[in-house]
Formats: C-alpha cells, sequence, structure tokens
C-alpha cells in the first residue's frame, strides 16, 4: 500500500473529516495522480485514514493510504499534491508501507489550555493528573461508562506560558480504547471543575505502535 | 487565524463555510492593490457558492491588475449570534479584513427573499443600511443580478445598481471609482459620473411622485441621469471571461460540480417566466469553446461530475455533438454527466441514452399548467402528446421517479385548467404501466404546484395574482382529483410567493417594509427556518403599505411602472401585444422560427439575433 503523512493546520483545521476525503479525492484528480477504485455497485477511489481528526484540531502526523494506478512516482507525490492542495494542508512526505492502521497504538498532543478568568500555575494541573487513578464518565456510542484513564496516558506534563495559558503534552492512547484531548479535558471538568480551562487548542504531533517506535 | 474567530467557529455548525482558504481562491499582496471589492452574496455559502454568477465576476474582476475581489456570505443564525456577541464584524473570506475597509461591496440580487439579508449583512458588518446615511464615498455599495430588473423596492440601500449582464459593467465601475479614490471625489460626484456608465442605475439621481391611489405618477430625474437605463449583455460570449479556474470549497455545497454554462437568454417565450424575457437575446458559446473549457474546468476543479446549464438546455443547437464530446472524455475518467432543466417535447431517447451512461438521475418535467388551453395561454408550447411520448422515452429507458411542475393562478386559469393537472399525471401513470421497461420496482410520479407570481418585464407584469385563500382552494380541488397512490401531490406554501410578488413589483416605498422587517429580526427569508409571514405581514401594517396592492391588483394597461425606468431590451408594447395574445389563446412561436420583433436585437452591436 501507498501512504501519504500529511498536516493540517490553520484554516483547513475547520475542514471536516468527510470534507477531507472529497478533498482528498479531487486533489489527486487535479495533481493527475490516478488511484484504485474500490469495486462493486458504486465505485470509488480507495482510501483510508488512520485516525479521524476532530474539527478544529490541528495536526502535523495524518497518515492516509490509496493505492496508485499506473506511472505516477511516489517520490514526486508530495510536491504535485501540494502544488494542488487548498491552504492548510500540505503532504510531507508518501512512501510504501506493509503496517497496518490498527498497529497504532500512542498518540502525542500538546494542548494550549486557556483560562480568561483567573490564574492557574502549572503544577495545580499536573497534580490533578499525578494522581493515582482518574476515574471520570466516558460516554462511547451505546452507554456512559465510568473508566479510569490513567492507563491511557503513557506520559504528560504541563508547563506555564504565560498566566493565562498552560501548555500540555501528553502520550495518549490512540486507539483501543481510545483517549482523545477532548476527553482528557473533560476529565478534568468532571474531577477538578475549577481547573477548567475556557478554551483549548489542540494539535496532534506524532504516532507510535506498542513498542513507542514511530509508525508510519 | 484571529483567535476570537476560532473560538466561535468551534461553537457553530460546519465552521468551513466561514474560513475561506479553499482551492483556487484567490490572493493578492495588498501592496499591489488600489481597489478592493468584496462580492456578497445574501444566503449562505452553500448557496451561494453553486452560483456560476460568483464564479465569473469573482474571476473577471480578479484579472483585472490592482482589484481584488474577495467574498462574503450571509452567516447561518448561529454564527451570527456568535458574531455578535463578541462584536466581530462581517469580514471577507479570503483576508478576513472587515466589509468596512472594502471600497466597493457588491450585493448579487437573484431573488427578491434575499432583500432583508443584504441590510442584515450591511449591518453585522457595521455599515449603515440606507445610502443617504453612507456620507463617504467608499464603501461603495451596490448591487447586480435578475431581481435587480426592479431596483426599486432595494433603491434606498443601494448606492448604484448595476443592470445585467456583469462581467464588464462592475469593472467599468470599479475603475471609476479607482479614479474617484484617487482624484478625490466626493460621493455625489462619483454617482453623477456613474450615471454615465451604460447599464448603471443611480437610485438617489431619481425620485419617484405618486398619485392619490397609490399607482406611480411620474419619476423626476436629477441633472443628466438617463431616462432609461438599459440592460448590458455581452455580446461575443466565446471573447468573455470564463471560470475555468473556479474556487473549489473544502465543504459541501448544493451544487458540488463543474457547471457549464452553455448559452444565455432562451429563444422561447413562455409568458409568466421572467427569465425568458430579461435574458433576451439569446447569445451562445460554440461546441469547440464549451468542449474546451469543460476539460478545462474538469482538470483544475478535480471535480467528478459536470452539468451543462442554461435556461432551456435542450434548446441547445449542436447538443448531441457536445455531449458526445464531452463524454467520450469523461466516460474514461469516471465523470458523470448531468442535464438540467430539460424540456419536455423534444426529449430524445438518444439524449437520454447518453446521459445515463454514466449516472442515472432523476427526471423532472415543467408542464406549468395541466390543460392545453392554459399552456396556450402562457405560451408553454408543449403539447400534451410529446409529454408523453418524453415520458415513455423515460420509462422505456428505465426511469421511474418523474417529477412534474406547474403553477397555480396562473391568468385565466378555470377550476377545469386545475383539475386537468390530475388529468395529465394520470396520463403520465398510465404511460408507465403501458411502456415500463422493469414494473416490478413500481413508479412514483410526484406533482407540484406553486403560486404563481407575476413578475415585472413579462407579459404578465399588468396581472393579479390569485391571493393565499384561492390559491389553497386550488390545491385542494387538485388533490381531491388525484386519486391514484403512485401520484404523490405536494404543494408550495404560497405566503412566500405572496411576499415575493410584492416585493417583485414593488416601488420605492417597499424600502421601509423591508427595513422594518429587518429590524423585527428577518433575515434569510428563503429559508422556512427563518421566513414569517407574520413577521412580513406586521412591518406592511407599520409602514402603512397594502401588500395586495402590490401583489394581488390588476393594472390598467397605461400604468408608469416602477421598474420602467429599467430597459431590458424588450419593449413594453411587446409585452402588452403578448399579454393580449394570451387572452386570445394564441402561441408566439419561438425566436428560431420567427423573429416577433421584441427589442431586444437592438442590444446587439451587430443589430439581429441570430437564433
Ligand atoms: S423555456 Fe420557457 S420557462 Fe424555460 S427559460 Fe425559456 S422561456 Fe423560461
Ligand atoms: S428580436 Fe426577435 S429574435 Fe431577437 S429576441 Fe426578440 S423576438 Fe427573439
Amino acid at each position: 500500500m501507498n501512504r501519504i503523512l500529511f498536516a493540517k493546520s490553520g484554516r483547513a483545521v475547520f475542514i471536516s473529516h468527510l470534507d477531507l476525503m472529497r478533498t482528498m479525492q479531487r486533489a489527486f484528480i487535479r495533481a493527475g495522480v490516478r488511484i484504485r477504485h474500490t469495486e462493486g455497485f458504486n465505485p470509488h477511489p480507495y482510501m483510508n485514514f488512520a485516525l479521524p481528526l476532530s474539527v478544529g484540531v490541528e495536526s502535523r502526523c495524518e497518515l492516509m493510504e490509496f493505492a496508485l494506478e499506473g506511472e505516477a512516482g511516489l517520490s514526486e507525490l508530495p510536491a504535485r499534491l501540494n502544488a494542488v492542495l487548498p491552504e492548510g494542508i500540505r503532504v510531507l512526505d508518501a512512501y510504501e508501507s506493509d503496517t497496518k492502521f490498527k498497529y497504532i497504538k500512542w498518540l502525542d498532543i500538546e494542548a494550549h489550555l486557556f483560562y480568561y478568568n483567573e490564574v492557574h500555575p502549572a503544577e495545580e494541573l499536573a497534580a490533578f493528573f499525578a494522581g493515582p487513578e482518574l476515574v471520570m464518565e466516558k460516554r462511547t456510542k451505546r452507554q456512559t461508562a465510568r473508566v479510569d484513564i490513567k492507563p491511557l496516558i503513557a506520559s504528560l506534563t504541563v508547563s506555564g506560558v504565560s498566566p493565562s495559558e498552560l501548555l500540555l503534552t501528553a502520550r495518549l492512547s490512540a486507539q483501543e480504547p481510545v483517549l482523545s484531548p477532548a476527553q482528557l479535558i473533560e476529565a478534568v471538568r468532571q474531577l477538578s471543575p475549577a481547573l477548567t480551562p475556557d478554551f483549548v487548542r489542540t494539535k496532534r504531533l506524532e504516532v507510535f505502535d506498542k513498542d513507542m517506535n514511530i509508525f508510519r | 487565524m484571529d483567535d476570537v474567530l476560532e473560538r466561535i467557529l468551534l461553537k457553530v455548525q460546519k465552521p468551513a463555510r466561514y474560513t475561506g482558504g479553499e482551492y483556487n481562491q484567490i490572493i493578492k499582496d495588498k501592496a499591489d492593490v488600489d481597489i478592493r471589492m468584496a462580492f456578497c452574496f445574501p444566503d449562505t455559502y452553500e448557496i451561494g457558492m453553486s452560483n456560476l454568477g460568483l464564479q465569473i465576476l469573482y474571476g473577471a474582476i480578479n484579472a483585472e491588475p490592482g482589484m481584488w475581489c474577495e467574498r462574503c456570505f450571509a452567516p447561518w443564525g448561529d454564527m451570527e449570534e456568535e458574531m455578535r456577541r463578541v462584536r466581530m464584524p462581517l469580514y471577507a473570506l479570503e483576508s478576513g479584513d472587515p466589509l468596512f475597509a472594502f471600497d466597493a461591496i457588491g450585493f448579487s440580487l437573484g431573488y427578491e427573499m434575499a432583500y432583508t439579508s443584504v441590510l442584515n449583512m450591511l449591518d453585522l458588518a457595521g455599515i449603515p443600511v440606507r445610502s443617504a446615511d453612507r456620507r463617504s464615498l467608499t464603501p461603495l455599495v451596490f448591487a447586480g443580478g435578475t431581481s435587480c430588473v426592479n431596483p426599486e423596492p432595494m433603491a434606498d440601500f443601494l448606492d448604484l445598481c448595476a443592470i445585467g449582464e456583469g462581467e464588464e459593467l462592475d469593472i467599468e465601475i470599479l475603475r471609476l471609482l479607482r479614479k474617484a479614490k484617487a482624484e478625490g471625489w466626493d460621493k455625489p460626484r462619483f454617482l453623477r459620473e456613474a450615471a454615465k456608465i451604460p447599464g448603471v442605475y443611480v437610485p438617489s439621481l431619481y425620485e419617484p411622485e405618486y398619485n392619490g391611489d397609490g399607482t406611480l405618477k411620474r419619476v423626476a430625474r436629477r441633472e443628466d441621469a438617463p431616462e432609461k437605463v438599459t440592460k448590458r449583455i455581452i455580446e461575443d460570449m466565446d471573447s468573455a471571461f470564463y471560470p475555468t479556474n473556479a474556487i473549489v470549497p473544502s465543504t459541501e455545497i448544493v451544487h458540488d460540480r463543474v457547471v457549464l454554462e452553455l448559452f444565455r437568454g432562451c429563444v422561447r417565450g413562455c409568458r409568466f417566466c421572467q427569465a425568458g424575457f430579461v435574458y433576451r437575446p439569446v447569445r451562445r458559446h460554440s461546441t469547440a469553446f464549451l468542449l474546451d473549457k469543460a476539460r478545462a474546468a474538469l482538470e483544475s476543479s478535480g471535480y467528478e461530475e459536470i452539468t451543462l446549464s442554461s435556461l432551456s438546455t435542450s434548446d441547445f443547437k449542436g447538443l448531441a455533438q457536445l455531449t458526445d464530446g464531452l463524454l467520450e472524455w469523461c466516460e474514461p475518467r469516471k465523470i458523470s454527466l448531468s442535464l438540467p432543466s430539460l424540456r419536455a417535447d423534444n426529449f430524445s431517447m438518444g439524449l437520454m441514452e447518453r446521459v445515463q451512461k454514466v449516472r442515472k438521475s432523476g427526471l423532472t418535467f415543467a408542464p406549468e399548467a395541466g390543460s392545453q388551453r392554459l399552456r396556450d395561454v402562457i405560451n408553454k408550447n408543449v403539447t400534451e402528446e410529446e409529454l408523453l411520448h418524453s415520458c415513455r422515452v423515460a420509462f422505456e429507458g428505465g426511469w421511474n421517479t418523474l417529477k412534474l411542475y406547474f403553477m397555480l393562478g396562473l391568468p385565466t386559469e378555470t377550476d377545469e385548467d386545475v383539475t386537468a393537472i390530475a388529468r395529465l399525471a394520470e396520463k403520465v401513470l398510465h404511460t408507465w404501466r403501458e411502456y415500463a421497461a422493469n414494473k416490478s420496482r413500481g413508479v412514483k410520479i410526484t406533482v407540484s404546484t406553486s403560486m404563481f407570481v407575476p413578475k415585472p418585464h413579462t407579459p404578465f407584469e399588468w396581472e393579479a395574482q390569485t391571493g393565499v385563500e384561492e390559491y389553497l382552494r386550488r390545491v385542494k380541488l387538485l388533490r381531491e382529483s388525484i386519486t391514484s397512490r403512485s401520484i404523490v401531490y405536494n404543494w408550495h406554501e404560497p405566503h412566500v410567493s405572496l411576499i415575493e410578488a410584492a416585493l417583485s413589483r414593488g416601488d420605492r416605498r417597499m424600502g421601509a417594509v423591508i427595513e422594518e422587517v429587518w429590524k423585527r429580526g428577518g433575515r434569510l427569508d428563503s429559508w422556512t427556518d427563518y421566513f414569517s409571514f407574520e413577521r412580513w405581514m406586521d412591518a406592511f401594517r407599520a409602514c402603512g403599505l397594502d401588500p395586495d396592492f402590490y401583489a394581488a391588483r390588476e393594472r390598467g394597461e397605461e400604468e408608469l411602472f416602477p421598474w420602467d425606468v429599467i430597459d431590458v431590451g424588450v419593449a413594453k408594447r411587446y409585452l402588452a401585444r403578448e399579454r393580449r395574445e394570451a387572452y386570445a389563446g394564441r402561441v408566439t412561436p419561438d425566436c428560431r422560427v420567427k423573429c416577433m420583433g421584441c427589442g431586444a436585437n437592438c442590444l446587439l452591436k451587430r443589430g439581429g439575433c441570430d437564433e
């Protein structure tokens, strides 16, 4: 399979996952790069994204899988796609891979937490996450369950940027089960409401397999 | 991106509508730009970005050195609320700059129900809604589009109106504005000069006077403002700007595909149809030009669908050649071709097979009236045999859903004409029973009706609208006449049509009503989520005007109309003759069969229409 590594930032963070698929599909056509279509009644280009990205979240580690048709070379693909992608979506690399997306286990993120009205020292938030367990209510499609998210956090640090802004970096479980940055903040809201930030800006940094090797 | 904007975008639905940044958007260096225009579409992003006119004018203006045209759309209610809460002025998508920083703000007015959104957008931008309250030269607020064929209802709010096709006209206006800015003209001087550009109507140079009965008495003109403003057209279509590098939205819009405009105008003269008269005469692209531009537009956009767009696409000479040429290119690339607005009369198997090869979409026919008598009155030159033949072809070809559009309340309509709609639908159903290729899947025939809206610059501009109660009585009659379960009947709500009728033939006093509706919360009135009939009626009452005076009043043949100042090419006496022909039940041949001398040929430098 062929894969691209791409970044999504700036205005493009508001492009939804569904719209991103359409956007990528059109970009390949504009680039004149043919990719394999699915079989069946309604054939469409085969494209598979690793971990769907929420609207509003920036990323520099998005992965998309597809299969080139014909002659187009992988090495020139980033340049060809970047010439025809909308502002904010940038292909960083194109390569062959035989790994499977299900082997992605960890995700590095950073989150800027903004407090409009009060000042919270970084230590306060760090202490919150340092507890022996963090049992929160997690909503899944079917039910709400009480889960200890502590094992889903491989590492976490908090530092102060300014009196009204904290920077949180963490390595979170990417799937099975997932702990999204939004859920991490939700844990704060549930368990230590006073520390709930007024606004959070999140960015994905890197993906890893279970052995903490960078996943490609 | 601005922090505040980022925060509110996370709270609203479909935020990608408010960010810009799409592929093919045009960003210019402000240092190289001396005229900045905001092209404003008074409806949502999804509707506005589907508008071919926007893509054409955006491209044409940006092709001018020193001019930068950006886009702006009406925010949905949730976004508006957030913007007002944080006091964020309405901004253009490309630069994110607030509208008040622009030299010109140009609205596209395609339909009357968008009027309140114009006021709302200006207000959201912190710009006074009334032209008289905007003292400085910039931002100049103007409008163009089909609704401007009667500019009077919006006259209080617009500094000027661009009448007709804008590719050349808009640029001429902006060039004059550039000169005015450079030479430090004040606004009145600019407007006086602008009025000399053919196609420019400056409302403030005209002052209407009314008779005791509310009708227009005369219009006083200031200085050397022209007595009539003649609409502008592009004569040679192939040499005009064509948007092959159209913006490709990053989020789904209404028409998410390449739209290929074949020609402007229509050779038919359906007497109810405003577009049919105000876009005359027919001007077309050559087939070679279209094939070339279609390929370029598909390659540049990456769209996998192309649709042919025109008032009456199947009237395009050489359509078979065009579709064959397109399919030859599209099929191997898995690009589908669609043909909207097919007329039921010359719908051929061949054409349908061509469309069908790639994808089969639903079929819509618009006979408009149920009986032959009434179709003759409105000059809808399609016979029952032709319609049924087209249906037969469709059913044999495997189609099993069909939509039929009709209007209720057309001039001279009787109850027999209404029930004839039901009989016609039943004949269509019978045709299916007889000829369907595959009956096992069943059939669905949808009949839709809407209340007829008499429009300016048509032979029915003198007519009274039926009225809500009478329309509903006819709806009931039709509903009771339809017995088959395979025929579904949908009727459009008549209240919007009543307001539309009042606005479309409104005079300058209507501005007060529009402003009142907006002040009471009106905007996005073409959406049922927002339209409130009570709000409109309250506003009419508050302004001492009666919507029925505009909508439901039959005018005398000699009455002076507010829109008479606009010359769309077709002479008023021609419209009057067509009206008499309508009442006599006589049809008028189309422009190809015989030129009936409507007057629109005078818009062409070459003098005569060629179709
Ligand atoms: S065919 Fe008739 S209804 Fe259609 S655009 Fe032409 S004039 Fe209007
Ligand atoms: S001048 Fe004649 S051919 Fe031209 S639009 Fe009018 S009726 Fe048709």
